[in-house]
């Protein structure tokens, strides 16, 4: 006898679907137009001082002037808070689409665990500047000690056969110790103040680190696109990717230096403690509503543009830190979703 | 032709724990073979040896008659693993996401083309899941799902299929209607190698059985299995024999 399959419920909800799928792309559009006007800006910004583009950033500058005077607002006329936006736009799509494949590779601790690795790395920069001077924002040398902390957190997994939590526990005290250390040596050397890479602090976002997010961005969405079928094998069934000879090492490895780099990026907006919200919470909600992997990532960004747009407007109304904000706005999307979820598995099974 | 799978006086022990010991077995293209014996007793260590998953201490294995280490050509083997090692339970992926997983290694990092469509499509017609395409893996039975995870197989059209006691879980009307799928696959030269702990439906179905409990204790067709006893000799130490009636 052929197994009896239940197709009742789906095709009166067929639109519904397709009403879904229909919002989804409207969400993804904006996103895409979002992100494009903010990059547009950080690459003006950047190339102001050549004649052309230098014309061409002072009419972006005044269009948000007038953006300031028909809203209302006190925002769009400022550098440093497009700035901001546009490392949070950025932030908002980078981290869901990163955490979209850890949450589900149960790996979600690790961006935490990066995050730590990256503290240590600000402290070194501190330190390293305060000696030398002059070498930039402190992310950079963040970068580098979170990308080797990404490297060593693999070379143990590979060795433990797991991303167990005693080594990623040993990673992430061992880290954080180590910065607190540097930093203690630090402030006799230089009055230097930690505690906006703890919390977040959209005040620490200056040209130069947003642009650096906006590199890494590229580059990390550009990498996702070509090994997408790749990250989404391994992320499914490890041992069937590695018996199709796919060489799951490397895109293990992959996968937690860009989530390193993204961490990194994300660090001065949200928090050494809190960075690691954006990347799970995010995907937690899209997978309680979703259809499908594809949608599940579709939609991780959506909520984390909705995280970032709504607590950025809190944060900066409401001169409220900025990682507490975007994180108490995301686990709000994340309750609606639940109680979303749950009515729907309540019109299923009254079918 | 060479064979299928060419495995030659393998072993290989966890620690000091030998789990397999000098086992040779030959797997010819078109089989269909059993491979059974007690719990604990090295049948799947066997199995991922054969894949390349795990590499012997001692010993060689070959696959379609090359050294499985550098076996490149991965879209010829199907591996429909243990329940329990894949996401297909909680992560939200539609049975045709997973089912066109099965041309990743073909396609590599280039993009899915109308062929790929068509050879996943007609996957799922010939596992009988064409109307849960769109459906979540989770939502699924257990039955539904392993067809879904044999349907990946058959769109990598691979050679050989590799299945690690598929139907643990599964209800029984499912599971004849499960095996009688691989049968018929079998019958089209896709040569299979069967896990199963129900002796019952291996001796069934299968051409060949390979008993073993560590070391190899009976290999050959199924009447001669059925005759030896080999099974009471595997399985004396542990005396866990599952009987199962047709």
């Amino acid at each position: 006898m052929p197994e009896t399959i239940d197709t009742a419920g789906e095709t009166d909800t067929n639109s519904s679907i397709d009403r879904r799928l229909a919002v989804e792309m409207v969400g993804l559009v904006l996103t895409g137009a979002v992100t494009a006007v903010m990059l547009t800006f950080i690459a003006l910004n950047w190339l102001q001082a050549y004649p052309v583009v230098g014309e061409w950033y002072d009419q972006f500058m005044i269009a948000g002037q007038w953006m300031d005077y028909y809203l209302g607002t006190n925002v769009f006329q400022w550098s440093f808070m497009w700035q901001q936006m546009a490392t949070g736009v950025l932030i908002g799509t980078v981290a869901p689409l990163i955490g979209t494949f850890l949450v589900h590779r149960e790996m979600a601790l690790i961006g935490e665990t990066l995050a730590h690795t990256a503290f240590a790395g600000v402290a070194i920069g501190f330190a390293a500047g305060s000696l030398v001077g002059g070498i930039g924002t402190p992310l950079y040398a963040a970068l580098i000690v979170s990308i080797f902390g990404a490297i060593g957190v693999q070379w143990l997994a590979e060795r433990t056969n797991t991303y167990g939590d005693v080594p990623i526990a040993i990673m992430l005290t061992g880290s954080f110790a180590v910065g607190t250390l540097i930093i203690s040596w630090g402030r006799g050397q230089r009055g230097i103040s930690i505690e906006e890479y703890l919390f977040g602090d959209l005040s620490i976002v200056g040209a130069e680190s947003a642009r650096m997010m906006a590199v890494l961005s590229i580059v990390v969405v550009a990498i996702v696109l070509y090994t997408y079928k790749q990250l989404l094998f391994i992320t499914f069934d490890e041992q069937a990717a590695r018996v199709a000879r796919l060489n799951v090492n490397a895109y293990n490895t992959l996968l937690i230096v860009m989530t390193a780099v993204v961490v990194v990026g994300s660090m001065q907006v949200l928090g050494v403690i809190l960075v690691a919200g954006m990347l799970v919470i995010p995907v937690a909600a899209a997978s309680q509503i979703s259809r499908g992997f594809r949608e599940t990532i579709y939609l991780s960004i959506i909520f984390g543009q909705l995280s970032i747009a709504g607590g950025l407007a809190l944060a900066i109304s409401q001169s409220l830190p900025s990682g507490g904000s975007i994180i108490v706005v995301a686990i709000a999307i994340y309750l609606l979703t639940i109680a979303a979820s749950s009515r729907q598995v309540m019109a299923i099974s009254t079918h | 032709m060479t064979p299928a799978v060419d495995i030659r006086d393998v072993s290989f022990a966890y620690g000091d724990a030998p789990v397999v010991k000098d086992v040779t077995l030959t797997v010819e293209r078109g089989e269909f073979l059993g491979l059974i014996g007690p719990n604990g007793s090295g049948k799947t260590t066997l199995l991922h040896l054969m894949l390349g998953l795990l590499e012997p201490d001692s010993g060689s294995i070959d696959l379609f008659g090359e050294p499985v280490s550098s076996f490149e050509a991965g879209s010829r083997i199907g591996y429909v693993s243990q329940q329990s090692t894949n996401r297909g339970g909680s992560m939200p992926v539609t049975v045709r996401e997973s089912v066109t997983m099965g041309r990743f290694a073909h396609a590599g990092h280039a993009r899915l083309t109308d062929e790929d469509t068509t050879i996943v499509e007609s996957a799922l017609e010939t596992v009988g899941i064409t109307d849960l395409g769109d459906r979540l893996l989770n939502e699924l039975s257990g039955g539904q799902r392993q067809r879904a995870y044999i349907a990946r197989a058959l769109a990598s059209e691979a050679d050989l299929l590799a299945l690690d006691e598929p139907t643990v879980g599964v209800d029984a009307e499912s599971r004849d209607s499960f095996y009688r799928l691989l049968d018929s696959l079998n019958d089209d030269g896709i040569t299979i190698i069967l896990i199963e702990h129900d002796i019952g439906v291996v001796t069934d179905r299968a051409s060949r059985i390979a008993c073993i409990n560590t070391e190899l204790f009976h290999h050959g067709d199924t009447e001669s299995f059925v005759e030896s006893d080999a099974l009471a000799e595997a399985y004396g130490a542990t005396g866990q024999v599952v009987h199962h009636d047709h």
